[in-house]
């Protein structure tokens, strides 16, 4: 994201209430992550500290300060999922991947594959409950996930069996 | 075109109304986030190309969500004079039988759920579509629906909610209309406070009461108007559908309680994890503005009022009325002891006195006003007035939204409406409340679901999530599960919280390994005691419920984990 990018956002809040929020959010969504030297740039053009940036961008879930992969893969582990075997689907996914996913418990967690494909977290509910377990890939939600019908899923986004 | 006489109101219902019950057929989708995901995008995407094919004279549109989750994709069909009739389980393969069948003024019957005569959109207007299709079941004798009660949901799943037109059509804004024409603004106060509207956020605080007090705090027409559309308890998605489907009686509702309150800026902090409500949201406003009902002077009024969004980041506490002023102001979103409470002088947002409301309690607003304070409080129980819509998941066989009367037993919600649990296990218990709820077993399903019932039983209100657990359920696991989850969105500031919480989990993380002795569940208790008792906000002092309440009701459980 170049500066002048980060302009045309910044420009979209006129108003104090829910403009750092919003204006990282949208660099969130942009760039799949908080890149650091856009943080550095957004609190030089909004004269903000860049701890204080720093601060929120580790305390809110929905940032995140690592690159992440082609493909982002969100595991609800809300209680519906949670009762519906949210974890299982999950394990079964690092196995597929190929990735740890033991630390879930933590809203920050996140795991990118060595190929850059995918990167994985959680969510505390999408709000689509009654189709639980609950996943979401690139924004799109698929229910009633299994541990079995997840290799198909995947499948849609370039995996293969063999490849892990 | 701008609305400025009670006239002009008329004539957009009117308008309005030959879109929702055309003189050719109707076909409607149901496309609330759950609809879209079990493929109503698709159906909706065939159904286009097979009218576009016939070259038929059928109208295609999209839907919020009725609530009957588990039937979905749901499909509505309107013949003029007929009665319309809902479709279940509907899929791409279906689209072209349905299109011929209506082209022959037909339904396909095999797929039908109900059909519905006529339906009460609650504020003013009763919709009359007409007879017909007999064979197929009524509305109201469909087990799912029967003992429901629609009054927050009253439009879900009939109208097109990214269109204000069809709001209109079932007497939108009539109520905004008549508050701000024909109520002094002590009046609403009075009435709101007559019907018992309490808060559905959780604590269940009278709204009538906020709202008075706000009027009274100092500052004039900057005070700030709050909806509180954070939804984190996960597994609650009430606030969603709503949005959803009806963004503006949430506007409605917002518009109603400014007028009342005197003041002119407001604000719906939402979740950033519901895009579509965003969008939705986002487009209801900028139409509300065109018409005049949002902006300066609304509806020739000389009032000035205007709703902005603003969006949260993912984090539980956020929802704490002050965490949650933080947040909207761009800080990290820890609570702050109260007082100040944000309805004080210099304790709300930006230092304003602030009103915070749920979404389900602004959405009541336009219908008590359309209705009166009397028959509101005809609905549900003293002291428990009106309606509120929980949402059922879990291990339940029928999952998806139920509205009812306040003081209706859980028994009716989960086997009446819910069936019991789903593929014929044995429901054990229900979690309400979420992280700050409690564990119901089921001996006590008879309790009347009511703000103090379900305290008395350890539990919360909360927003109205409601999970169904079935005999192979560990209510262990639950707490385990609960603990966790407060854990990590404890926000650090006070040490009984982060401390006491992550003490809680370490506890029975050694339950679940079989390591641990009778004498700590002891200890597990008084912890979880003490964190009730000294934690500093909301978060902290309801955490420990689902501990305490699995502790004492499913004791055993506990003891078979642990050595003597
Ligand atoms: C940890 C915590 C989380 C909360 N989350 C929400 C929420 O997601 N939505 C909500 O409306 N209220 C939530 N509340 C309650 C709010 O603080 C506040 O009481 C409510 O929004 C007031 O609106 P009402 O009077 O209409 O209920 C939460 C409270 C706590 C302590
Ligand atoms: S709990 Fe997973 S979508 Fe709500």
């Amino acid at each position: 994201m170049d500066s002048h990018a980060l302009d045309a956002i910044i420009a979209r809040y006129d108003v104090p209430d829910g403009r750092l929020l919003g204006i990282l959010s949208e660099v969130q969504e942009q760039e799949g992550y908080i890149p650091h030297d856009v943080l550095v740039m957004l609190s030089e053009k909004l004269g903000v500290r860049l701890s204080r940036l720093y601060s929120l961008v580790t305390f809110y879930s929905f940032f995140s300060l690592q690159p992440v992969g082609e493909h982002m893969i969100t595991v609800c582990m809300g209680t519906a999922c949670h009762v519906k075997g949210a974890e299982m689907v999950l394990s079964a996914l690092g196995k597929h991947l190929g990735i740890e996913t033991g630390m879930a418990q933590d809203g920050k967690f996140a795991v990118t594959t060595e190929d850059n494909k995918f990167t994985v977290t959680i969510a505390r509910c999408f709000g689509a409950c009654s189709m639980a377990p609950v996943l979401s890939v690139d924004g799109n939600l698929y229910g009633y996930a299994t541990p079995e019908n997840l290799p198909a899923i995947l499948a849609e986004f370039g995996w293969r069996e063999h490849e892990s | 075109m701008r609305v400025e006489a009670e006239a002009d109101l008329k004539a957009l219902q009117a308008t309005g109304l030959k879109k929702l019950k055309p003189d050719k057929p109707r076909i409607a989708v149901g496309l609330a986030t759950c609809g879209a995901a079990v493929g109503g995008r698709k159906v909706y995407d065939r159904l286009r190309e097979a009218i576009a094919r016939e070259g038929a004279e059928i109208d295609l549109v999209q839907t919020g969500c009725i609530g009957y989750c588990r039937e979905e994709p749901l499909v509505n069909i309107t013949l003029p004079g007929k009665s319309l009739v809902i479709l279940r389980k509907v899929t791409e393969a279906d689209a072209d039988a349905i299109v011929r069948a209506v082209l022959n003024g037909k339904v396909p019957e095999d797929k039908a759920l109900c059909r519905v005569p006529a339906w009460d959109h609650v504020t003013g207007f009763v919709m009359e579509y007409g007879k017909g299709f007999d064979a197929i079941p009524l509305y109201q004798d469909v087990p799912f629906f029967a003992p429901q009660r629609k009054v927050i949901l009253r439009n879900a799943g009939f109208i097109d909610p990214e269109d204000i037109g069809e709001y209109f059509a079932v007497g939108g804004y009539a109520a905004a209309w008549k508050a701000l024409h024909g109520m002094e603004p002590e009046a609403i106060i009075a009435e709101v406070e007559k019907s018992g509207l309490r808060g559905r956020g959780g604590a269940g605080f009278p709204t009538g009461l906020k709202w008075r007090i706000t009027r009274d705090a100092p500052g004039g027409a900057e005070k700030y108007l709050v909806c509180n559309a954070d939804e984190g308890d996960p597994g609650a998605y009430m606030n969603r559908n709503e949005m959803e489907s009806d963004p503006h009686m949430l506007i409605e509702g917002m518009i109603i309680g400014a007028f009342a309150m005197g003041l002119r800026h407001g604000l719906i902090y939402i979740r950033s994890e519901y895009p579509l409500a965003i969008e939705r949201l986002g487009r209801a406003i900028g139409q509300a503005r065109e018409y005049g009902i949002l902006g300066e002077n609304i509806m020739g009024t000389g009032l000035s009022f205007d709703i902005r969004i603003a969006r949260g980041a993912g984090a539980f506490v956020c929802g704490e009325s002050t965490a949650l002023v933080a947040s909207i102001e761009g800080r990290t979103g820890r609570p702050h002891p109260r007082p100040p409470r944000l309805t004080d002088p210099e304790g709300g947002l930006f230092g304003k006195p602030t009103d915070l409301n749920n979404v389900e309690t602004w959405c009541n607003v336009p219908a008590i006003v359309a209705n009166g304070s009397g028959w509101y409080a005809g609905i549900g129980a003293k002291g428990n007035t009106g309606t509120k819509v929980f949402s059922l998941v879990g291990k339940v066989d029928r999952v998806g939204l139920v509205e009812v009367s306040l003081g209706t037993p859980i028994r009716t919600i989960v086997f009446d409406a819910g069936n019991g649990g789903a593929n014929g296990k044995k429901v054990k218990a229900v979690q309400t409340g979420g992280p700050s709820g409690g564990c119901i077993p089921l001996r006590l399903f008879d309790m009347p679901v009511d703000y103090e019932s379900l305290n008395k039983a350890g539990s919360i209100m909360g927003s109205g999530g409601i999970v169904v657990m079935d005999e192979d359920t560990d209510m262990v696991d639950i707490a385990r599960y609960f603990t966790g989850f407060a854990t990590g969105e404890s926000c650090g500031k006070c040490v009984p919280c982060r401390e006491g919480l992550k003490h809680t989990l370490l506890l029975i993380n050694r339950i679940q390994a079989g390591k641990a002795s009778k004498k700590d569940l002891a200890t597990l208790q008084e912890v979880c005691e003490t964190i009730a008792a000294t934690s500093l906000c909301g978060l902290g002092q309801t955490a420990p419920n689902p501990v305490l309440t699995t502790l004492a009701y499913f004791r055993e459980e506990y003891e078979a984990k642990v050595r003597p």
